[in-house]
């Protein structure tokens, strides 16, 4: 070992991690191929079966799913709720964004012209466990049903008093901000095109 | 060559009682105390951290030679880290409930103590043959412990095993021992137990 710093022993240094790291990321990128049309399934899965419990009185199988276009530019598959008479009774839409911990996945339920929440469902979260992951549960869920999307829901941590208000989970509140927020730009983002017509929309063939 | 640690075999039995990951060390008390409220997200927990943690093994171990001491901790964390990204995926592709269950437990393998101790103690200076055996024997050791940990407070708790009645359906089921205190009310019996049984045998060896 040398004494004298030299300034080009970086590489020398560090080939080794660089190495790892691309052979690593390497595996994952093939790990990620090979898996990632399962999981993608299985989440699906996990939505048809939360939709009747999102829309009250939808029913799993008659379910249809449409791709729009929301105000952000960007295309969306969502999913049209149709209960026992095959009456269209609402809507199923995922929406993302970051939480405290990692990416926070949702699904918001909401009525067919989209004025009303009707249910919250949590697909994916990594929030602090005792503390944040509290968002899965259905005290935080249900708070969500029935709540108007006429303006912006918001959240207090005091009982609610007007009625888009959100109570915050205790040691949690960027937790119950964060998906708050994304209920917040998932309806904003979609509404429009919801209330446009619901004719523009040709439902898509079972595809991932 | 510098094979002057313990040899495979001690490696592997050491894994298991004498130097028991959770019982003799201390170690990984994270999972130890979260998901042991039922056996079967226990053993998920146990089976994960036991691919990663041979996994990780076997590949410092390949590299041990070029490893700089500088930088062997940033290797190491690197090398877990992807076996525990590989281990959230199969989880999430095959057991998705259970996936979901353990939540961010799985990514937390990452920061187990019990997986970077093993590198930085045995496959980082011993051949592969020696730290596979290594790997395996602390595996099971931190299996058998989840094992134990979870069977005490699914039993008390539920009735139940692996999800399966063993109590009379009269038994009214603890709901403290699969909440948060029972695991730490089961672990400090446990380890007042083992450490009692070290005691004895000390004593009747002297």
């Amino acid at each position: 070992m040398s004494t004298a710093p030299k300034k080009n022993n970086y590489l020398a240094d560090g080939w080794l991690v660089i190495l790892l790291a691309l052979l690593y990321g390497g595996g994952l990128a093939a790990v990620q191929v090979s898996l990632g049309g399962r999981i993608a399934e299985n989440r699906k899965n996990e939505t048809y079966h939360v939709i009747p419990e999102l829309v009250p009185g939808a029913v799993e199988a008659k379910t249809e799913e449409h791709t729009v276009t929301g105000s952000n530019g960007k295309t969306i598959k969502i999913y049209k709720a149709i209960d026992a008479s095959g009456q269209h009774i609402g809507w199923v839409l995922p929406g993302g964004g970051q939480g405290f911990a990692d990416r926070i996945d949702i699904l918001a339920g909401v009525n067919a012209d989209a004025r009303q929440i009707t249910g919250l469902y949590v697909l994916g979260q990594k929030e602090t466990p005792g503390l944040g992951d509290y968002i899965t549960g259905s005290d935080f869920r249900s708070q969500y049903a029935g709540k108007p999307t006429d303006q912006p829901l918001a959240v207090v941590k005091t009982d609610p008093t007007a009625p888009n208000e959100i109570r915050a989970l205790t040691g949690a509140t960027i937790s119950s901000e964060s998906v708050s927020a994304i209920v917040n730009d998932t309806i904003a983002n979609l509404k429009d095109v919801i209330n446009e017509n619901a004719s523009t929309t040709a439902p898509v063939p079972d595809q991932i | 060559m510098s094979n002057d640690g313990p040899t495979a075999l001690e490696r592997f039995i050491n894994g298991i009682l004498p130097e028991n990951p959770v019982y003799r060390q201390l170690l990984g008390m994270c999972p130890v105390l979260a998901v042991t409220n039922g056996m079967k997200p226990a053993m998920t927990m146990a089976a994960a951290t036991g691919f990663v943690l041979i996994c990780a093994n076997l590949m410092t171990s390949l590299i041990r030679k070029l490893l700089k001491p500088h930088l062997r901790i940033l290797v190491f964390t690197l090398t877990i880290a992807t076996f525990v990204t590989i281990a959230d995926k199969i989880l999430a592709a095959f057991m998705y409930d259970m996936s979901k269950q353990l939540g961010p437990y799985v990514p937390l393998i990452i920061v187990n103590c019990l997986i970077i101790s093993r590198c930085e103690i045995c496959s980082s200076k011993q051949g592969i043959g020696v730290s596979l055996a290594d790997g395996i024997g602390m595996a099971l050791g931190f299996a058998l412990a989840l094992a134990s940990i979870a069977s005490v407070r699914e039993i008390l708790g539920m009735g139940s095993w692996f999800g399966i009645q063993v109590l009379p359906a009269a038994w009214p089921g603890w709901g403290i021992m699969v909440l948060p205190p029972g695991a730490f009310i089961t672990l400090g019996f446990l380890l007042g137990l083992v450490e009692w049984i070290q005691h004895r045998k000390a004593r009747k060896a002297a």
